[in-house]
């Protein structure tokens, strides 16, 4: 028993277990297991053939970590800094990795580029729409109801926050366009 | 070409994308016939991981045929199919020459801290994902492997990550003969691990999660005697009273940033975006275990701070294990358990859904209806 120097009794002997579970023990010897121990120089170098890689070309002053010593020499190039939240992100990369600022200045850039975004697609003929996007109405097609309905699950307790954060900034977005437009119209039709 | 794209959080579209180009001598284009969609995408999409951006394309699991390589390729042509590992890695930094190729230096300028992943945010590399109908792949000599003739394509796709990673995550539990081992989370890392532990000689394997079809699955699928932890009052409690009050030798973390079961750390986490991850999976495991115990962390967590209980992990004298998988590294052993029928991966595929359709994936994925456990992405089914 545990109080004591014994270890608690498993139910079913080693035998039994490999007899019950295909491959059971086949990786009890740590020299079968790839990741054991954790450092293991690769003599293959898994096919590269260069002891440092060329370098891509930097086409826009990449943002990096200050903890890096210089541009890595491949990196991504998707969704360049643009606008507001391309300044933010780019100020982020002053602070190191090491900074709450960096992290949450990131974190603030990413909320003004899905504003940004979201705005900017009104002016083009595809428009973000949340309904579709959010692919909410996969609820009625894939049993929204009743994989819920009866069943012992945490996450329960906070799903109907989703609505709220998806939808609330367009509900208090609409709700200023209206007020705007309301205003206005009052301001043209006092001066008439 | 067709592609998922980011419109914010909660919110992603099936829209047209320029082509991918070649943009490094060793960078291949690589045509997807077969993607999924990890759970680690689930925080991205829930807009939890720093500088991800608006027009992202996500998607890190995958398989594909080869369309167009680089002058300086030489191990891969036109044609030639594909899986790749959700790692990008050069093959020779200090980290790769020692197998840790979730660590490559010469592949992410945006952060140290951690490698570059395909359509993984700006922080992991800003490299454009895989839900698409086509891919750059950098270091296309080092990545890539040719798939097996006699591998099917849904077993391949889960190799490039989710079922390495279980099985990693199961090695870095330092399993001995016997060892009780639980982990928590059983979706598809989880149910891999649970899986991996018995290869690994475990002695017995308790699966902890919260969804019904998901514990029947970890009982199927990885023999594995499970508990869904609303039932308990004390989920920590009822393990120490399976082990006798010793607790469990082996916890693995198979859930990571989004973990349910406390309100308040998923609320500050999920939504408030407050913590990096809410770490309730991990501070049961910490608290589940055995003095002297291992845990491993499998369960992804974003950069800032998360509000862990290293108190107790110090007193108890714990051995916290943890990284990306280095996914090529296990393919050769991997490969030698699918063959021998030790495991068949393809057995937790749920879903298969086309590119068009993408965001009903991703919300039956997140919400966890209709029995999804894991969806694969068909680009060319539109």
């Amino acid at each position: 028993m545990t109080y004591t120097s014994q270890r608690p009794p498993i139910s079913e002997s080693s035998d039994q277990l490999r007899a019950r579970i295909p491959g059971w023990g086949v990786d009890l010897d740590p020299k079968n297991r790839p990741s054991v121990p954790k450092l293991q120089y690769q003599e293959d170098l898994t096919g590269a053939h260069w002891e440092f890689p060329e370098r891509q070309p930097e086409k826009w002053p990449r943002e990096r970590s200050p903890e890096h010593k210089f541009l890595t020499p491949v990196f991504g190039t998707a969704c360049p800094p643009r606008g507001l939240s391309g300044a933010i992100r780019k100020f982020a990369y002053r602070y190191s990795e090491g900074r709450a600022a960096h992290w949450l200045l990131l974190m603030a850039g990413d909320r003004v580029d899905a504003v940004e975004n979201h705005l900017k697609s009104f002016l083009t003929l595809h428009p973000d729409n949340p309904i579709t996007e959010t692919g909410v109405l996969s609820e009625f097609s894939h049993h929204g109801i009743a994989s819920r309905l009866g069943q012992k699950r945490a996450d329960l307790n906070h799903q109907p926050l989703d609505p709220i954060i998806v939808g609330g900034p367009w509900i208090l977005a609409g709700g200023l366009v209206y007020a705007a437009c309301r205003a206005l119209k009052k301001g043209i039709g006092s001066r008439s | 070409m067709r592609a998922m794209v980011y419109r914010g959080p909660y919110k992603i579209r099936a829209e047209e994308k320029d082509v991918p180009a070649i943009e490094h001598p060793n960078d291949a284009i690589v045509r997807v016939q077969l993607a999924a969609i990890c759970g680690s995408d689930l925080h991205l999409y829930h807009g939890m991981l720093p500088d991800t951006r608006v027009g992202m394309t996500f998607g890190h699991e995958f398989i594909g045929v080869v369309e167009e390589v680089g002058p300086s390729v030489q191990n891969l042509q036109r044609g030639d199919r594909v899986m790749v590992p959700f790692n990008i890695f050069c093959g020779t930094c200090w980290y790769c020459a020692r197998g840790l190729y979730s660590n490559c230096h010469n592949v992410n300028p945006n952060a140290t801290a951690v490698g570059g992943i395909y359509g993984y945010s700006h922080t992991c590399g800003g490299y454009d994902g895989a839900q698409a109908e086509f891919v750059r792949v950098p270091f296309a000599d080092v990545g890539p492997s040719r798939i097996p003739d006699w591998m099917e394509d849904e077993d391949a796709v889960l190799c490039t990550d989710a079922l390495a990673t279980g099985y990693f995550g199961a090695q870095l539990g330092d399993i001995v003969e016997g060892d009780v081992v639980v982990v928590f989370g059983a979706g598809p890392v989880g149910l891999y691990a649970a899986k991996c532990a018995w290869l690994m000689g475990a002695g017995r394997v308790v699966v902890i999660d919260h969804i019904e079809y998901r514990l029947e699955k970890a009982r199927t699928f990885a023999q594995a005697e499970t508990y869904n932890f609303t039932e308990y009052d004390d989920i920590v409690v009822h393990l120490k009273k399976l082990t006798d009050f010793l607790g469990a030798d082996v916890a693995i973390d198979a859930v990571g940033a989004e973990a349910d079961g406390n309100f308040t750390q998923h609320v500050t986490s999920a939504k408030l975006k407050m913590q990096g991850g809410s770490p309730v999976a991990l501070n049961w495991a910490i608290d589940s275990v055995r003095k002297g115990a291992t845990i491993s962390v499998m369960g992804a967590y974003g950069p800032i701070f998360s509000a862990i209980k290293f108190g107790d992990a110090m007193n108890k004298g714990l051995t916290l294990r943890m990284n990306q998988c280095p996914v090529k590294r296990q393919w050769p052993r991997l490969f030698e358990h699918i063959r021998n029928g030790y495991i068949k991966p393809s057995e937790i595929v749920t879903h298969r859904i086309p590119l068009e359709h993408i965001s009903e994936g991703y919300h039956i994925f997140s919400a966890k209806l209709d029995g999804c456990i894991k969806p694969l992405v068909v680009p060319t089914a539109g």
